[in-house]
């Protein structure tokens, strides 16, 4: 990484690409090849994103490793605990950094800023030590105790069995799985997927290892009970209400993207996911989108999809198209995981009038249920106007109210006052 | 570079391994992170920096998202509550 | 096509048609308010929620003294999601200059039984110890405050609606004349007609001399005790004052949840509602220089909004010639929240016969009809 740049600097990337997960990780690594210079921000301090988050030590899983080594040798710039903010102008975007603001200059960009855990209300869920599957894994990486403790795993997605497969090793004890879908959902996931051979062995893998876990299906939570935090969790299954007994609560209820970057610069957005064309371009030319944004579809999708966009950034049209086989059979994974795993009706009526949606502004269910638009209901209770910025309610409404959430508006992400009060260049204009 | 680090949460010296999060030694603690605008205790919910539930103030600064930050020595943790 | 018929006809849901449909319905007037979006869609919402006496003229003067003791009579009544908050205004003085504003004020709010106290350097830091070290003073005035306006919006046309007023929302009106308003595939017959649509009010009453005139705010995350007044600075009258210039001015607010409410900056001729950096980026850097520690703050979201402005800074509140039919409550820049309750008592009284409490002669829109006639 260059020099220490200056608390207002801008630099300048023929290639930028933000968030270093897998899809960002490999579009970097692929425009790198093309001998372009790349730099690649994110807000972690190690590459890897969620999903191959390193913990930190730095240390990346088994099937991450070759992936790491190729990012460390490939010359890319890569700027940590770095988040971006705001567009200043086309080409440039604002970002905030732990040496002060950074304007970021491209000629193209890479858009792979990932997903992120819905969260569904229920009685209960605002208890300490309740929290989302990925980010009880997040914590243990990053030095949570957790063995001996017991952690019962809910809510819905291939996360939960991957974070039960982590937490087990490290120790813990999983009293339940419970996940919503049914086992016909299940069922037909594996068989559509059936011709991923990868898949299916790490499917093969994780039974085994859970087999000593009762793993529910068309289970959810109910409530969560405690004084100052989480003691048990209240959960539907075999058609009768259980208690269990927990340390922790690990719940959350698949994945939804990560747009707000690409609803900031104008990129076109469907049904929640950014739209691209075969080479992961975006409805803005020069802007591209791999990952998870353009459709939540796992690990090994995000990879190649990272690589097609790295490609097409450094004009190798050709061996992009090498990769459009590989490809599609991933996006098979998208349409699986959403036909799967879709929510069921009884998770709308989880929350109680009291339980509280908005945990920013704690606002209330029944406070919110007489809105018929997120626009109105913003407005009146103050939900989704705290420091989340609606990344946790917005996601939730959606499904409790079939609201449309609005488009962003900087700062997509809240940043000190200064990063852009530093920024005016001239002093106050002369009324 | 020592394996431990010494910090202070609520004014109670802590000693944690060197890589943890300031949002875990709050856990370890047995603090919640946070008091909620309703009057109730808060901790990490999604792990990754974006909920802002783990908000927490770091050698006097508010609103710091302690699961993004590293424990380091000496570091005066307070919550809220 | 069925019409349905009321006494008052209201468009525009935002605080302004909210008092005058809770002033018209509770004197028993049949009143139907019209808007087509929301409750509080659009100045409403995305304004400062500041109630202040403002003495740009003594016109001006006159509507937000009488107003703000309005809502000062109003606030017993006020549900807690309205945050009214009488925390007082401190307008703060950087020089010489600022200071004899200072003084000016004061005698002239003395005179007219406005309580104020006016601040040394040192009593200024006492009262607001984060607005940095240098400035000369400032002048207190305690009666002002703030609320959270959506909410107030929301609360009086309750009240209206208990006197009998109907609020149908998501109803864009497409014209506004002779007694009727049209909606798409119905109208309303009314005797009397109210534009209260604020920068929409041209597009129903052609030749109204209404100007967009925006401006940003940005909110922070909780800091308790960082500002215990409104503050705003002398030179904000500048930026207020001039009809035509691009301007920023400091102006703090403290809400109730503790957090920080950043103003202001006001320009013409700009149409779209997206943040504008040239005019946000000043305005922060404005603000950070009054109160050095804002700048440490985390700031959670940014808007943009749209002041309905008159080319005199006073409002339209009165019969509009051209038709007679039609009233106008409208044109009220920044000046809504205060003056929303006075506009609704003037209006109503004015409907019913009785004498307002002040001189409505400047706020009448023939005013603007007379200029047209002289141009």
């Amino acid at each position: 990484m260059s020099g220490q740049m200056s608390s207002r600097g801008r630099r300048y990337f023929d290639v930028l690409v933000v968030g270093a997960g897998p899809a960002g990780m490999a579009a970097a690594i692929s425009a790198a090849k093309c001998g372009l210079r790349v730099g690649t921000v994110d807000d972690n301090f190690h590459p890897g994103g969620q999903i191959w988050r390193t913990g930190s030590r730095g240390v990346p899983v088994a099937e991450a490793v070759r992936w790491f080594e190729a990012f460390e040798r490939s010359g890319i710039d890569v700027l940590f605990g770095t988040r971006v903010f705001d567009q200043l102008e086309r080409g440039v975007l604002l970002a905030e950094t732990p040496l002060g603001i950074s304007e970021l200059g491209y000629g193209k960009l890479i858009i792979a800023t990932g997903a992120r855990e819905r969260f569904l209300p229920f009685p209960g869920w605002t208890l300490p030590n309740v929290m989302g599957a990925g980010a009880v894994q997040a914590m243990v990486k990053h030095g949570l105790p957790i063995k001996g403790k017991r952690v019962v795993v809910a809510g819905s997605g291939p996360l939960l069995m991957a974070v039960s497969t982590y937490l087990l090793k490290m120790g813990a004890r999983i009293p339940v799985i419970s996940e919503q879908a049914s086992w016909r959902s299940l069922a037909r996931f594996a068989v559509a997927l059936s011709g991923q051979r990868v898949k299916i062995g790490q499917a093969l893998r994780l039974k085994m290892e859970l087999a000593r876990i009762p793993f529910s299906t068309s289970s959810w939570p109910v409530e969560a009970h405690g004084k100052d935090r989480v003691e048990s969790v209240s959960i539907w299954r075999r058609g009768r209400v259980e208690n269990i007994r927990c340390d922790y609560l690990a719940c959350g209820f698949h994945l939804v993207p990560n747009t707000e970057l690409a609803s900031l610069i104008g990129c076109r957005i469907e049904r929640g996911c950014v739209q691209v064309d075969d080479f992961q371009q975006t409805s803005i030319t020069g802007t591209f989108c791999a990952g998870e944004p353009t459709g939540v579809g796992g690990v090994e999708l995000a990879l190649v999809e990272g690589q097609i966009a790295g490609l097409a950034a450094g004009e190798r049209t050709a061996e992009a198209c090498l990769l459009f086989r590989k490809r599609k059979r991933g996006m098979k994974v998208v349409s699986a995981l959403e036909d799967a795993f879709r929510l069921r009706e009884e998770l709308r009526r989880l929350a109680s009038s009291d339980t509280l949606v908005c945990r920013c502004e704690d606002v209330s269910f029944s406070r919110l249920q007489p809105y018929t638009a997120w626009r109105a209901a913003k407005l009146q209770t103050r939900c989704g106007m705290g420091p989340c910025q609606g990344r946790v309610c917005g996601p939730a409404t959606q499904f409790l109210f079939n609201w449309n959430t609005e488009s962003v508006r900087p700062p997509i992400f809240p940043v000190l006052v200064e990063s852009w009060a530093n920024l005016a260049d001239k002093p106050n204009p002369e009324p | 570079m020592p394996d431990r680090v010494v910090l202070t949460i609520n004014g109670v010296t802590m000693e944690v391994q060197r890589g943890t999060t300031v949002a875990n030694a709050t856990v370890l603690a047995g603090q919640p992170c946070r008091t909620s605008a309703g009057g109730a205790p808060r901790g990490p919910l999604c792990g990754m920096g974006i909920c802002f539930e783990c908000r927490v103030i770091i050698n006097g600064r508010l609103h710091c998202r302690s699961c993004q930050m590293l424990c380091e020595p000496g570091m005066d943790v307070r919550t809220d509550v | 096509m069925s019409a349905i018929g009321c006494d008052v006809a209201i468009v525009g849901a935002g605080i302004v048609g909210a008092a005058c449909a809770y002033e018209c319905a509770r004197r028993g007037l049949k009143v139907i308010v019209v808007d087509g979006e929301m409750i509080a869609a659009g100045a409403t919402a995305a304004g400062m929620g500041h109630i202040v006496v403002m003495d740009d003229s003594e016109a001006q003067f006159a509507i937000t003294r009488y107003s703000q003791r309005l809502w000062q009579e109003l606030r017993p009544e006020l549900p807690d999601d309205v945050e009214y908050d009488q925390c007082g205004t401190i307008w703060v003085a950087d020089d010489e200059e600022e200071i004899e504003e200072v003084h000016r004020k004061q005698r002239l709010y003395a005179e007219r039984g406005v309580p104020t106290e006016v601040l040394d350097a040192r009593e200024l830091r006492d009262l607001e110890p984060n607005l940095r070290e240098g400035l000369v003073g400032g002048l207190l005035v305690p009666e002002d405050g703030v609320l959270y306006a959506p909410c107030a919006a929301r609360f009086l046309m309750e009240r209206a609606q208990r006197h009998g007023a109907n609020v149908r929302v998501g109803c864009p009106v497409t014209r506004l004349e002779e007694g009727q308003v049209a909606l798409g595939g119905s109208q309303i017959r009314a005797d009397i007609l109210v534009n209260a649509a604020g920068t929409s009010a041209p597009e129903l009453t052609p030749g109204l001399p209404i100007r967009k005139r925006k401006g940003h705010l940005v909110i922070t995350d909780r800091y308790p005790g960082f500002a215990r007044h409104q503050l705003v600075e002398l030179g904000y009258l500048k930026s207020a004052h001039t009809l035509t210039a691009d301007s920023v001015a400091f102006n703090v607010q403290p809400r109730r949840t503790g957090q920080l409410l950043i103003g202001s900056s006001r320009q013409y001729g700009a149409e779209h509602s997206e943040v504008d950096h040239h005019m946000l980026l000043p305005m922060l850097r404005r603000a950070q220089q009054y109160m050095p520690g804002l700048g440490q703050m985390l700031m959670v979201r940014a808007w943009t909004g749209f002041r309905a402005a008159t080319p005199d800074k006073l409002p339209l509140i009165g019969p509009w010639p051209p038709d007679k039919s039609v009233w106008l409550a409208t044109g009220h820049e920044g000046l809504g929240i205060t003056t929303s309750l006075g506009t609704g008592r003037i209006l109503a009284d004015c409907l019913t016969g009785v004498k307002p409490e002040i001189d409505i002669e400047p706020y009448l829109p023939s005013r603007t009809a007379r200029e047209q006639v002289h141009a």
